[in-house]
């Protein structure tokens, strides 16, 4: 697989302007590959949204570097270059939409690249059919739900044609239902069109659908692995990081430590309830069940 | 509450009007108001008043909103007749009695002075009710673009103004909020004199400010991350065609104008 992103040994700091700065991103270094879907963790103020906003060029490491394709971000020649290869989404709805009518808001980045209105029209009906936000294309931004207005963000970074798509914890302001929409949306997304997401979040059940976790405390990437196998493995280093394992990996744990042998390692109900019963037919079959 | 408040009075619909090019509408806009102004005598009354009648009618937009458009000022209106009724003169009275004397004169230049300021208002308000607020941000940003020679900032105004246009709902969601938060907390909005009145607003107005700002910081970097660098070398997805409905719309304002001014000529 090849590195779409790199970042090495990247360091930033928040100026500030009373005495000196906030270290928030200390020496991390991580690639994000083509394809994939990278989950980053941690609680808050643990650097991780301050990553995120290194990798398109928003911020630039105090030290260290982070490279697009061949791109440094710190070089402004190609900065545009950046931002349409990597989009992102942020976590307020409201404050990422700027147009009144939602298709002009899907163009505002096609716009700004000063793509021709023909094309334009073209990119802007196929990224709105794309999450199933057609036939909202003429309303108005503000009369939609915060799932949908997510959505019609997620269209507008997709408009542009990115090679990745960052999204900095998409669903924290958002009820079940529209953290539901969004997700099946970018999972959708991921599968069929191959698009490499990198998602900050801290439900550990998003986390789960990924292909790798990395977690964050203070500043530094403590943890790195495929989410099933970190979850099961690290909890206690996990639990260290002010982090919640996923709930059915906690109850496995505790399980195990009452002495009743788990299988496998369950992160779901459904997966939970199967390991259970598989557990529970293993011992009727020994004929010590009880 | 305030959820269901309109931006501007924007009334959407399909109509010829509706359709009519922005840049277009505004154009004949200000000729319209050249001709409110011009307009003496009875034909270019007539004229005026048939102008509006017709474009009303072919904007399918109901009398009655018009009319409504009109309502906050009805009371200038009716001032001005008084006004000039009363206080015009003349060589013809119609009534004496005391020191009240109305001319005929009187009457007849105060129907016509609030005819004006009707028509003026009328015709404002088709244009608003007939055109989003964002079609003519867009016209506007399109026609004054000639300014930028002189460094004026043409895109800047225009996006200025597009912001602000799709903030009103949300910060007007948000003040709702607030204001229920602190109602909630004890805050009385709604009585006392003026001052105290005034003086509740402060923990309304705090907390809206502070979140605008985030707002606005947000934004910033969201539409930098959507590669926003300035007017230059950005296209619009909307391109804007003149086409024969906006050729016959002027070639009719251009002929009212020329009644007009010739009724004025002469007269």
């Amino acid at each position: 697989m090849t590195d779409i992103i790199r970042v090495q040994d990247a360091w930033y700091e928040y100026e500030r302007a009373d005495d000196e700065g906030e270290l928030a991103v200390r020496g991390v270094s991580l690639s994000v590959r083509k394809g994939e879907w990278l989950s980053i963790i941690g609680r808050n103020g643990s650097g991780k949204s301050t990553l995120i906003k290194l990798l398109n060029g928003l911020f630039l490491p105090t030290r260290g570097s982070v490279t697009v394709g061949s791109y440094d971000t710190r070089d402004e020649d190609h900065i545009w270059d950046v931002r349409q290869r990597v989009g992102m989404i942020f976590q307020n709805p409201d404050n990422q939409i700027v147009a009144t009518i939602v298709e002009e808001d899907v163009a505002f980045g096609l716009e700004n690249l000063g793509v021709n209105p023909q094309e334009i029209r073209e990119r802007v009906d196929a990224a709105l059919r794309a999450v199933g936000m057609q036939e909202y294309a003429a309303s108005a931004p503000h009369m939609l739900s915060g799932g949908q207005k997510q959505r019609v963000a997620i269209a507008g970074a997709l408009a542009m044609e990115p090679e990745v798509l960052l999204m900095d914890e998409p669903t924290a302001m958002l009820d079940p239902g529209g953290r539901r929409e969004v997700m099946e949306t970018v999972e959708r997304l991921h599968r069929e069109s191959g698009l490499t997401v990198v998602l900050v979040t801290h439900f550990m059940d998003e986390a789960l659908r990924g292909d790798r976790v990395i977690a964050m405390q203070d500043g530094k990437a403590i943890l790195e692995g495929a989410p099933r196998e970190v979850f099961a493995r690290e909890a206690e280093a996990l639990k260290a990081a002010g982090l919640e394992v996923p709930a059915m990996a906690e109850l496995a744990s505790r399980l195990r430590a009452r002495g009743l042998d788990v299988q496998g390692a369950p992160m779901t109900v459904p997966e939970m309830a199967q390991a259970l019963i598989a557990r529970y037919r293993e011992r009727g079959a020994s004929g010590n069940a009880g | 509450m305030l959820k269901d408040i309109t931006l501007g009075q924007y009334y959407p619909g399909d109509s010829v009007v509706h359709r009519l090019d922005p840049r277009v509408k505004m154009i004949l806009m200000i000729v319209y108001i050249v001709m409110v102004f011009l307009v003496q005598g009875f034909l270019g009354y007539v004229c005026l008043a048939a102008f509006l009648a017709a474009a009303t009618l072919l904007s399918h937009i109901r009398v009655k909103f018009l009319l409504r458009s009109i309502r906050p000022v009805l009371f200038i209106v009716v001032f001005t007749f008084l006004l000039n009724i009363l206080f015009t003169r003349g060589e013809h009275p119609i009534v004496e009695w005391g020191i009240l004397r109305i001319y005929w004169e009187g009457v007849r230049f105060a129907v016509f002075m609030s005819l004006r300021l009707v028509f003026l208002l009328a015709g404002t308000s088709l244009l608003t009710l007939t055109t989003s607020p964002m079609a003519l941000t867009d016209a506007l940003e399109r026609l004054l673009k000639p300014l930028n020679a002189v460094h004026f900032p043409v895109h800047e105004m225009a996006m200025m103004m597009t912001i602000a246009l799709r903030f009103i709902p949300t910060l007007l969601e948000e003040t709702d909020k607030i204001m229920k938060a602190q109602t909630a907390r004890g805050a009385d909005f709604d009585t006392g004199n003026l001052l105290q009145r005034a003086k509740a607003m402060v923990p309304l107005l705090v907390p809206l400010f502070v979140g605008a700002f985030r707002r606005a910081d947000e934004l910033a970097m969201a539409m930098e991350a959507r590669c926003y660098h300035g007017g230059r070398h950005r296209t619009r997805m909307k391109v804007l065609h003149v086409g024969r409905a906006d050729g016959w719309a002027c070639c009719v304002t251009a002929a009212t104008l020329v009644l007009i001014a010739l009724e004025r000529a002469l007269l």
